[in-house]
């Protein structure tokens, strides 16, 4: 199944502003935007959900913490206890300095796994690049047709009052 | 969009330039012919790199005798460097790490070039332990892994163990923080490039990146993550570190001050190599209107504040050897100043705390040939500090009859210059190869200080 979407190009990332706010007014479904650098404020006003990351992070902290900790005592204690200089073999404080490096490791990595995986990135994808520029210089806006409540007309006369220098169709696998 | 119009605020990028020119400027040096300067820098890198290759294999062949150390000497050199680049590396993640969560919008100039730095310094850095392990097929060793020895698993009381943990955790996220930090740029050099192999390379590690919204939001969240891991991060590495000599009981090592001495030290290091190289790539890259005499400034006021609580430092070892009264301590502090290594110390004391006075001006601060040589002097007297601190507390031991002295032999000063040769080679290859400067973050600070009808 295809999804035809309108494809409008901006210079400017305030006349995308302008495009999105208009969207979001007649009730159009924005399939997304893109930008050449991270627009602050655009995330809130396409009204996209707050990502769920820093749970994942916590998560995965909360794992290497425990793994970490849960190795260290495993082997110096229960494994092989070894009397290192007359230590306790649960020299508990000693084991902190590792339990952080492991805590922050997993943490850091898996975050990061379950980005790429979320945002469907990996290593040699073919971008999905509507207007040539959208890397560099060019912010652009893709609205789902087939469920507009307004006409095309419409649509089109929306984007070009807020500054759209092309407008063009693509199709998208739903 | 930054609106700040104030006064105070200078622009961060100089001269009025759009999104394109920005891509376009900072992507020159990908396509472009290397200049001759460019060239001979890399030879000279390389020959050094070359040299530091046939010591390291002399050393490994023959022994780890070919050093200098003797029975009462028994770290010198080999630690020092050691030390001196990981010092060096935590410049890098404390620009893109801890300036971040601080909203420090200035970073963003020299962010890039800053994490190479330092993912190449904890290369050089890591090389060294490897070496002095005599047996380096056998590193894999320092891992807790199920072995065929009973399982023997590893000492994990032992601040070397979680120096291997610390610094490998340090390398790993700084990697990965630089590499997400590259996808949007891969993206933009990906979609600009015309070589066919620069395109596939870039469209590879690029992952596809089109700079959808929805990525961007999530990216932006990684990327405060990251930053809030990588803080606590950079400060435990150098506090490890420091634990290497702080949990034995040498006098001159066994202090609780080392920690948070070493952590400013290894910043106050680690700008003064941002500065000495940012000065010259400026200049060569003809990038002074990203990296602005504004970002110099600022970099040479986080250096006098660590420079200076460095200095305070070693005033505090002063004091608390003479005030804890102990004989040893006392002895070690009163011999360091003026015993035989005595002109080591004296080295540091000139090079960290006397030359980083003149920043206090600002006619100083903002003239970028005095800046470098300050920053050489500080490169210089950072690394005598570690010099100082580990040969002058071990060569005057508890026996007068052990005393001896140590001079590094050709082999040990060949490794060090193959670490800069390393250092330099990488560095000059990743200023060809990738975007030396975020293009991402600098196109949102663009109009920052300008006030030029961006709200």
């Amino acid at each position: 199944m295809l999804k035809t979407l309108m494809v409008a190009e901006f210079t400017d990332e305030q006349q995308l502003f302008g495009a999105v706010k208009g969207a979001r007014q007649k009730e159009i479904s924005i399939y997304d935007a893109y930008t050449p650098f991270a627009v602050h404020g655009l995330d809130e006003a396409m009204g996209i959900k707050r990502s769920r990351l820093p749970i994942v992070c916590f998560l995965a902290c909360a794992l290497g913490c425990l793994l970490a900790m849960w190795l260290q005592i495993w082997t110096s204690s229960i494994d092989w206890p070894i009397n290192v200089g007359g230590k306790p073999f649960n020299s508990f404080p000693a084991f902190i300095p590792v339990a952080f490096e492991i805590t922050v490791l997993l943490g850091g990595l898996i975050t990061v796994g379950v980005f790429f995986a979320r945002s469907r990135l990996y290593w040699g994808k073919k971008p999905e690049l509507f207007v040539e520029g959208t890397t560099n210089d060019r912010f652009v806006i893709a609205l789902e047709v087939a469920d507009a409540r307004i006409p095309r007309d419409a649509m089109i006369q929306l984007l070009k009052d807020c500054g759209a220098i092309s407008i063009g169709y693509s199709e998208v696998e739903k | 969009m930054s609106g700040a119009t104030s006064k105070f605020r200078k622009p961060l990028v100089e001269g009025e330039k759009n999104y394109s020119q920005v891509t376009h400027e900072i992507l020159a040096p990908l396509e472009g012919k290397p200049t001759r300067g460019w060239y001979g820098a890399f030879v000279i890198a390389f020959i050094a790199f070359a040299i530091g290759f046939a010591m390291v294999w002399y050393q490994i062949a023959t022994g780890i005798g070919v050093w200098g150390l003797n029975k009462t000497v028994g770290w010198a050199w080999d630690i020092t460097n050691f030390v001196f680049w990981v010092g060096i590396g935590h410049a890098g993640t404390l620009i893109s790490a801890i300036l971040l969560l601080f909203r420090q919008k200035w970073r963003t100039s020299i962010n890039r070039a800053a994490e190479a730095m330092t993912i190449f310094a904890v290369i050089c850095a890591a090389l060294f332990p490897l070496i002095h392990m005599g047996r380096p097929w056998l590193a894999y060793w320092v891992f807790p892994y199920p072995n065929t020895r009973g399982t023997l698993w590893v000492n994990f009381r032992s601040p070397l163990l979680w120096d291997v943990f610390a610094i490998s955790t340090y390398f790993i996220i700084s990697l990965t923080f630089w590499y997400i930090g590259l996808i949007p740029d891969l993206a933009t050099a990906r979609d600009k490039v015309k070589t066919a192999w620069r395109c596939r390379l870039y469209g590879f590690l690029s992952m596809g990146w089109n700079g959808s919204t929805r990525c961007w939001h999530r990216y932006e969240i990684l990327c405060l993550i990251l930053a809030g891991l990588a803080t606590p991060l950079v400060v435990s590495v150098h506090s490890i570190v420091s634990m290497d000599f702080a949990t034995a009981v040498i006098p001159g090592w066994h202090t609780t001050l080392f920690p948070p001495y070493f952590v400013a030290g290894a910043v106050f290091s680690g700008f003064a190599m941002v500065l000495s190289l940012m000065i010259i790539t400026r200049k060569v890259m003809a990038m002074e209107s990203y990296i602005t005499v504004n970002h110099l400034e600022a970099m040479c006021k986080v250096l006098l504040l660590t420079g200076m609580m460095v200095g305070f430092a070693y005033m505090t070892e002063f004091f608390t050897a003479w005030y804890s009264a102990n004989p040893y301590e006392r002895f070690v502090f009163i011999n360091r100043a003026t015993g035989p290594y005595a002109w080591a110390f004296w080295t540091m004391v000139f090079c960290n705390i006397a030359v980083p006075q003149v920043l206090w001006f600002k006619a100083v601060r903002t003239n970028p040939t005095l800046i470098f040589i300050i920053s050489i002097f500080v490169n210089i007297g950072m690394w005598f500090e570690r010099f100082v601190i580990i040969t002058t507390s071990l060569h005057r031991d508890f026996l007068p009859s052990s005393w001896a002295m140590y001079s590094p032999t050709w082999v040990e000063k060949g490794t060090f210059l193959g670490t800069f040769g390393l250092f330099f080679t990488c560095f000059l290859l990743f200023i060809r190869l990738l975007p030396m400067i975020s293009l991402g973050e600098i196109k949102s600070v663009l109009h920052f200080g300008k006030g030029a009808g961006h709200a």
